[in-house]
């Protein structure tokens, strides 16, 4: 087996200098009913060749089709440069900084992952990131019910993505806090819902989405400070892509922010690895669950990075930790912090640019194939719901059949359709023609 | 000279350059973002580097100079299992078959990516001995909060609302109890015994109807076998609790013994422990959990099935313990632990943990003249020093650790656990060669002698790295963690 290097003579001077006469006296102890004697039912060992052989068969049963779908996940151009520096062997198979001198360039990068979330957020501080968007917002939940102390409940607008919301309730559940939603309407989060349902005093946080989940882009004047007359918390959960032209959580007076920086370039993979992002205020930095990099000097007086504020973990807190969080999502953050180098300030918009003007074109055109229709007159960005005149499943199955994933079915006749900066206007123009042959 | 690069990639901006290239905006006026109402957009953007493509490759290929893996040198840091990343595993992961995939894709166009799914399910199931598994947990920790939710599930499905509490070993990793705790439940300590296996005596009077269940890793964070698991299995089921195996360490008995067979009713995997997925500074990796028959419902939704006609499909169950991800896990890391298992085969897989057992129990009894070994015997994968054997030289563990990067390796994991003042963990992994182990302990004997003859260098160790030891005190009161703070 090419990953054991024990030849017979390593494993009986080795045996020999450990005192023991054979392999199973290395496991003498274990009682002799818990071992296990038969053959695993697995298949027997399988070449390079072999295994490239097996995963291409798997993976032409898998469609390869032109993505429109969006809902959370969309399909981003990614600089070619990422792949090949991220697996380099001393990102790819470092572990947790633990020995911050042999792992500066774990640090660093993190540190500018913390510098650049922040910059997308306008938030003062972040953490080293979470595993994905939904168990960041779940975090985000738990840190307003932690510096809330006594309240109990969070409020959930019904326009934040639903599979975000399910891993927030889930995660509430467990914990004795209740998630009250916030209705929406017409596409958006109602306003005098949220009111009438601060007006209580006993809500710890409010969770909102930008853009949400329909696509729109909405507006939340006057909502930071509804929240904040209430000592309740705003959180909102934000596409990180979108924030080099939209107006950031810090702008809109939010105090968490939170969500997935998969749209900052990092493939679908069928739903992971993605990267978590969790940012807050400087007040709120002592609840912020996850590692978190600062910068120091060395005895040198060199400047360097080190895992800080750590007294705020599980490892040292345990029970009385602020998250049971151990873990990062390091690789996928340097995957974004290259993505956010390479492409800079005006890489963003530009591809914000794209996706939008993209979207804004398909939607026009659906809408004058007579088979569709906007669903909500709210200002969208690069995704959008349409209300289809035939069931929405038959429209994905008529572009399906086309080499087209044609959007994610949100009800019976609701089809959410995402453009982004990768779609060409030819791919749209052949989804428009499709549709209007049905 | 590459090792003192010191650049941020913000000090390299240069107003006017840029490194991506996107197609022309061939749409119409009508369509332009400026369309977007002026109270929706920000007022100034976002300060990102403006540098090249070449800049970037160049500045992160620097610092990625300044990092220790795996492939850079031995990295014997206990409990983590660092063992070799295979490449072709990150081949597969890449290819775009499954790359390109978007996780809402229809069932009948991600067929190959169920497959795999189910399948590494299943061989994980075989190789515990549990009878199926979700892989939608994120990491060790969120399996381990997935497992807690279904155990607190079991319980007030079955109507049975008092069981709250979660015995844990004190000498257990700090997750579980956060874990626990992040779960709603109420953490009950257990006394280890002085070989950190659990006080069978200390447990039973802790054993009442409030008690969910026990959170157990065999072995322990010693690297010793709990033997009296049977016994402890019997006890716990006896009062109406499950048992949960934390499978940090399951790369000690791989092949040798299963969790299933030894009683426990759930389980995590770390794939990027026990099935060879890179760390990757941190993550992502992921966390399987699995259960035993009758539990099978209680896995979190979504839920990967396989129909009469051998379709796969994805369905969600009412008695399901709930959501804990966004989609069906970290897909990529999946593909790559399945690669692995499929290389090693039926007929390595069972050769892992005695390989692994073989190389820390030669590296233990190697040093134990000049470390202090608190618990003698045959270890499993990974053992713990108390220090050094000569107590007078006033050198530390944190000096020993440090004076180890200066002549090439990781350290070994120190300071934990916490049942000893000086821990040093250490934990080789099957991968590593005699000779690479046979330098090793030459390297550790050399410190310690140096530790008696000149600790003075092995106290301000390192000398040879990017840095040297760091200031961690001001880092934490004057937290500086962003470029913005930094230029205060």
């Amino acid at each position: 087996m090419k990953y054991f290097p024990h030849t017979q003579q390593d494993i009986e001077q080795m045996l020999s200098v450990a005192g023991l006469r054979s392999m199973d006296d290395l496991f003498a102890e274990i009682p002799q009913q818990l071992l296990f004697n038969r053959e695993f039912d697995l298949p027997e060992a399988m070449s390079e060749v072999e295994i490239r052989k097996f995963f291409d068969t798997l993976g032409k049963k898998n469609s390869q089709l032109v993505c429109f779908a969006g809902a959370g996940v969309e399909d981003h151009y990614a600089p070619s440069v990422i792949a090949p520096v991220i697996s380099r062997g001393e990102f790819l198979t470092a572990y947790t900084p633990y020995q911050p001198e042999i792992s500066q360039g774990t640090l660093q990068y993190i540190f500018e992952y913390q510098s650049m979330i922040c910059e997308l957020t306008g938030m003062d501080v972040t953490n080293a990131s979470m595993y994905d968007g939904t168990t960041a917002t779940a975090e985000a939940m738990m840190m307003c019910v932690s510096i809330a102390k006594k309240r109990r409940k969070v409020l959930l607008s019904e326009t934040v993505n639903p599979k975000v919301r399910r891993v927030v309730e889930t995660y509430a559940r467990y914990q004795g806090v209740t998630v009250e939603r916030i209705a929406e309407k017409e596409g958006v989060t109602d306003i005098a819902d949220l009111e009438a349902k601060l007006a209580g005093d006993d809500v710890a946080g409010v969770i909102l989405a930008q853009p949400n989940f329909y696509g729109i882009v909405e507006d939340y004047s006057g909502v930071a400070d509804m929240c904040h007359a209430r000592k309740a918390l705003m959180v909102m959960n934000a596409k990180p892509s979108a924030l080099a032209v939209l107006k950031s959580p810090a702008e809109w007076g939010a105090d968490i922010a939170c969500g997935d920086a998969q749209s900052l370039g990092i493939p679908m993979c069928y739903g992971g690895p993605y990267v978590g992002y969790l940012a807050c205020t400087n007040a709120n930095v002592r609840k912020l669950p996850g590692r978190i990099v600062g910068a120091t000097t060395d005895v040198d007086g060199k400047r360097a990075f080190v895992l800080t504020l750590q007294a705020r973990e599980q490892h040292i807190r345990r029970e009385k930790a602020n998250s049971n969080i151990c873990s990062n999502q390091s690789l996928m953050a340097l995957f974004v912090t290259m993505y956010m180098s390479v492409m800079g300030k005006k890489g963003l918009e530009e591809a914000c640019s794209l996706s939008y003007s993209g979207a804004h074109y398909l939607a026009e055109q659906l809408a004058a194939t007579g088979k569709c229709s906007l669903a909500f007159d709210k200002p969208f960005f690069n995704e959008f719901v349409v209300r289809t005149a035939v069931p929405a499943e038959k429209v994905l199955e008529a572009l399906r059949a086309d080499g087209i994933l044609g959007g994610v079915r949100i009800a019976d006749d609701m089809l959410l359709v995402c453009v982004t900066e990768q779609r060409t206007k030819a791919e749209i123009d052949r989804f428009v023609e499709i549709v209007r042959n049905i | 000279m590459i090792r003192n690069y010191d650049k941020l990639i913000f000090e390299l901006s240069k107003e006017g350059r840029s490194g991506y290239s996107l197609p022309k905006n061939e749409y119409a006026a009508e369509h332009c973002i400026c369309g977007l109402p002026a109270a929706l957009k920000r007022e100034t953007g976002p300060e990102l580097p403006e540098v090249t493509e070449f800049d970037v490759v160049r500045h992160y290929t620097n610092l990625s100079n300044k990092n220790f893996g795996v492939d850079t040198g031995f990295y014997p840091l206990g409990s983590c299992t660092m063992k070799y990343n295979p490449r072709i595993n990150e081949e597969i992961a890449a290819m775009p078959a499954f790359a390109a995939l978007h996780p809402d894709a229809p069932a009948e166009a991600a067929q190959g990516a169920l497959e795999v799914y189910y399948n590494l399910a299943a061989s994980l199931a075989e190789i515990s001995g549990l009878a199926a598994f979700t892989l939608n947990p994120y990491a060790g920790a969120h399996g381990e909060l997935t497992g807690l939710m279904i155990m607190r599930s079991y319980h007030l499905q079955r109507g049975d609302a008092k069981r709250t509490k979660v015995i844990v070993s004190d000498s257990a990793h700090g997750t579980n109890p956060a874990s626990a705790a992040v779960c709603g439940l109420e953490i009950v300590e257990v006394k280890s015994k002085a070989d950190g296996t659990v006080d069978v005596e200390d447990l039973k009077p802790l054993l009442d109807d409030t008690v969910a269940g026990i959170m157990m890793t065999n072995p322990n964070t010693l690297g010793i076998f709990e033997t009296d698991i049977p016994e402890i299995a019997r006890l716990v089921h006896e009062c109406g609790g499950l048992l949960y195996y934390d499978g940090a360490n399951l790369n000690a008995v791989l092949g040798k013994c299963r969790p299933g067979d030894m009683g426990f009713d759930i389980m995590h995997i770390n794939l990027h422990k026990t099935f060879s997925t890179p760390h990757g500074g941190g993550g992502p990796g992921d966390g399987p959990v699995g259960v035993r028959a009758g539990l099978e419902a209680l896995l979190p939704n979504p839920q990967v099935k396989r129909d009469e006609r051998g379709m796969f499909y994805i369905d969600t169950d009412d008695k399901s313990a709930g959501y804990v991800s966004g989609f069906l896990g970290n897909f990529a890391v999946l593909l790559s632990a399945y690669t692995y298992i499929l290389t090693l085969g039926r007929e390595n897989v069972k050769l892992v943990g005695p390989l692994a057992v073989l190389n820390a129990n030669y590296v233990k009894e190697s040093l134990k003249d000049e470390y202090y070994l608190p618990i003698d015997g045959v270890c499993k994968h990974e053992f713990v020093f108390d220090g050094l054997a000569d107590k007078s030289t006033g050198v530390t563990t944190l000096d020993i650790a440090k004076r180890l990067l200066d002549y090439g390796y990781h350290a070994p994991t120190i300071y934990f656990p916490q049942l000893f003042h000086q821990s040093i963990m250490i934990e080789p992994t099957e991968t590593e060669s005699k000779e690479t182990l046979d330098e090793f302990i030459k390297v550790m004997k050399l410190v310690a002698k140096e530790a008696v003859e000149t600790p003075d260098v092995v106290k301000n160790a390192p000398y040879n790295t990017p840095v040297r030891r760091l200031d961690e005190t001001t880092a934490a009161r004057f937290p500086k963690t962003t470029y913005r703070q930094l230029r205060v």
